[in-house]
């Protein structure tokens, strides 16, 4: 197993993070979560995988032949499910923000500090 | 009994998909009535299981995926007496918040009653849950429904900008959890907190558990908004409709902490011991202060109650950090009386809200002379936030007090007494301003929050006012209750008790019941009496101060320019907060 994964899935966060710091737009900054998010499908996956396992699906082969964890795949499913609602619902806001505001500018919104 | 354990999350979440499916043909009134139903059946549910929770062993594996030799596939709820209590405060709250819309919301958003049983059902859910990754689960559900509520009016700015806030810092932190959940189940391979606490107990701590402790924490303190995660939290209160505040005060911020508190004692205490509860405490405490000088420095009414909630947070997480049961008793003991006596705090904002047309401090000086019923209740709240002895969250400051000094910790006594002092003393100089008319009617010290669109004109007021009375008074005598302080600390020590959570979850075994605590009120201490009445008087002494005109906002300009209002600068603060806890834990635990 290589570390590989591991090594894209720490990238992949934390580029998503300094994209959401740094965002000037909305809906950038929706993307950026979303590609946090796809960290943790690519370290739910490498956590799952077994060298030359096959796919989960164990119709029609033989008892002990290797495959990789289904549980993560499942996993990531849910994950899936749960955030693309996150991200429809971020978008719908953005787009409120925009419609109100005149602005996609997260800097541009002063109505509420301190 | 075990059929019963489902229902309380089952039963809302159902009504809420009736409700949703019946939108175009129900009247008003029937779905409200659904809603009602609902949060009054999860309420009577949750309380007899948080009863039937002290007598029998209740284990719940869906579809009947029992563990063999330890080893666990299926899903599995466990009910305690702790986390069934919390379903019951989340129920009553809920409950209480869709009374109180009956009257106040009648144009608002169609979804509110279904979106508010989709939080209850969830945080009931995660109170239950005894399986890592439905933690996670459980967490966003509750956080998508209540983005969506904190959004409900999408016609202005400041409800949209609070929404994006909450939704996006509470998002990452679900995600840090979840990669804590798939390092964990890298290293276990296994997803019910019981297997992992006893996988993880037979080893040293390591650098993966170090992150994944850090991770889950971080993840569920972005939830319960402590210090440095907790910007959004204002900005989401600020900008929510009334009872939707009350949900989230209630019961919805403090269920991080819940998750805290759980993921420790189940998973992590065998393998990193009693080292972690350090930086909790201090972040507790720092969460404490911070919370009540930000609340001290709002005029507008919700804002100032949202740091308030802050403040209550940090102290209950030092109880909690304080990693004994006599601690987290106290933690939650506060947690309801905290959470009813603000929820009811929000409902009287609601209330000048109708009737005097504003939630600002300075707008409304004067307006609410004469309404003595609103006042009394406003200070009976806002003293009840202090616990002056045997008073609102009093027997949370007693338990943690004693826990405090049982470890050693009583410099932390002082910090929590104060900054619980400085957040009441917020709300009773606004109490003394609006109700006696008191005080300067400018003060530049004070941050301006965004208006608030009051409800139509002529809105019946009788039962939102029973409402708002109901939660103060609940809240005000909870200290007073023969026998609960004992009851919370036999329910805490159940909860602490790893090897026996394990025993039961995963070997079906039953665990010989503590003794019946006796029903009484338990004495304080003399300190704790003490520092109770000095609480008391600094949060007049401070109210009075506050009253008084200041002329320079130059000593706090930059601890309010740190609350920005920009999410970007929030996710700055998550990010550098999780590498600090990391690096502490990293030095502290390895």
């Amino acid at each position: 197993m290589s570390v590989l994964p591991y090594v894209v899935a720490v990238w992949v966060c934390v580029i998503g993070l300094i994209g959401i710091v740094t965002s000037r737009n909305f809906v950038h900054l929706a993307l950026c979560l979303t590609l946090t998010q796809s960290s943790t499908y690519v370290l739910l996956l490498a956590v799952g995988y077994f060298n030359g396992g096959g796919p989960p699906i164990f119709k029609g082969v033989k008892p002990g032949t290797t495959a990789v964890d289904p549980v993560v795949q499942s996993l990531a499913l849910t994950d899936i499910v749960v955030s693309v609602t996150v991200l429809a619902l971020i978008l719908a806001l953005a787009l409120d923000v925009q419609k109100q505001a005149g602005t996609d500018d997260p800097d541009e919104v002063h109505e509420l500090s301190g | 009994m075990n059929w019963l354990v489902p229902l309380p999350v089952a039963v809302p979440l159902v009504c809420a998909a009736l409700i949703t499916a019946t939108d175009h043909v129900l009247p008003r009134l029937a779905k409200d009535a659904i809603g009602i139903a609902a949060a009054a059946g999860t309420l009577a549910f949750a309380v007899v299981l948080c009863f039937e929770s002290g007598r029998h062993q209740l284990v719940h594996w869906f579809g009947g995926w029992e563990p063999r030799g330890g080893l666990a596939i299926g899903i599995a709820f466990k009910v305690d007496p702790l986390g069934a209590a919390m379903c019951a405060l989340a129920a009553f709250v809920v409950l209480l918040a869709l009374l109180y819309s009956l009257t106040f919301m009648e144009e608002a958003a169609p979804f509110f009653d279904a979106l508010v049983l989709v939080c209850c059902a969830a945080l009931c859910g995660f109170a239950l849950s005894a399986d890592l990754f439905n933690l996670f689960v459980w967490l966003e559900l509750a956080g998508v429904a209540a983005f969506a509520l904190t959004g409900l009016e999408i016609r202005r700015i400041g409800p949209l900008q609070g929404a994006v806030n909450f939704a996006i810092v509470n998002t990452l932190g679900g995600y840090f959890v979840l990669i804590a959940v798939a390092l964990i189940y890298g290293r276990t391979g296994a997803l019910n907190l019981a297997q992992i606490g006893r996988s993880l107990a037979s080893e040293r701590a390591d650098g993966l558990v170090v992150v994944s402790l850090t991770l889950v924490t971080a993840g569920f303190l972005c939830k319960a908004a402590v210090v440095p995660f907790h910007f959004w939290l204002a900005d989401a209160y600020a900008v929510a409709p009334t009872p939707v505040c009350a949900v989230f005060a209630g019961a919805m911020t403090d269920i991080g902490l819940f998750g805290v508190a759980r993921v420790y004692w189940t998973a992590f205490s065998g393998a990193v011991g009693a080292d972690a509860g350090e930086l909790l405490l201090a972040l507790g405490v720092v969460t404490a202060v911070l919370g009540g000088v930000m609340a001290f420095l709002q005029r507008h009414l919700k804002r100032m109650l949202a740091y308030s909630v802050v403040c209550h947070i940090g102290i209950m997480l030092a109880g909690v950090g304080l990693l004994s049961a006599k601690g987290l008793a106290g933690a939650a003991t506060m947690l309801v009386a905290h959470g009813l006596a603000t929820a009811g705090l929000f409902f009287a904002g609601g209330l000048l809200l109708a009737r005097e047309r504003s939630v600002d401090e300075l707008a409304l000086r004067g307006k609410g002379v004469g309404r003595r019923g609103l006042a009394v209740l406003w200070f009976a709240g806002a003293l009840a936030l202090a616990g002056p002895p045997y008073i609102g969250t009093f027997l949370g400051h007693s338990l943690i007090d004693d826990a405090a000094v049982g470890a050693g910790r009583s410099w932390t006594l002082p910090f929590l007494w104060l900054a619980g002092a400085c957040a009441s003393a917020a709300l009773v100089r606004a109490g003394a301003r609006i109700f006696l008319g008191w005080g300067a009617s400018d003060d530049p010290l004070l941050t301006r929050g965004p208006a608030e669109r009051p409800p139509r004109r002529g809105t019946r007021t009788g039962l939102t006012s029973v409402v708002c009375a109901t939660a103060i008074a609940c809240g005000f005598v909870v200290s007073l209750v023969p026998g609960f302080g004992q009851r919370a600390e036999a329910a805490a020590t159940q909860f602490v008790d790893r090897t026996a959570y394990a025993a039961v979850v995963l070997d079906g075994k039953t665990v010989a019941r503590p003794p019946r605590p006796p029903v009484a009120l338990e004495p304080s201490s003399t300190s704790t009496l003490l520092y109770a009445s000095g609480a008391v008087l600094v949060a007049l002494a401070l109210a009075g101060y506050g009253l008084r005109p200041h002329r320079s906002t130059r000593p706090v300009a930059a601890i309010k320019a740190a609350h920005s209002g920009v999410v970007g600068d929030y996710v700055a603060w998550l990010t550098v907060g999780t590498a600090l806890i990391g690096g502490v834990w990293a030095l502290m635990l390895h």
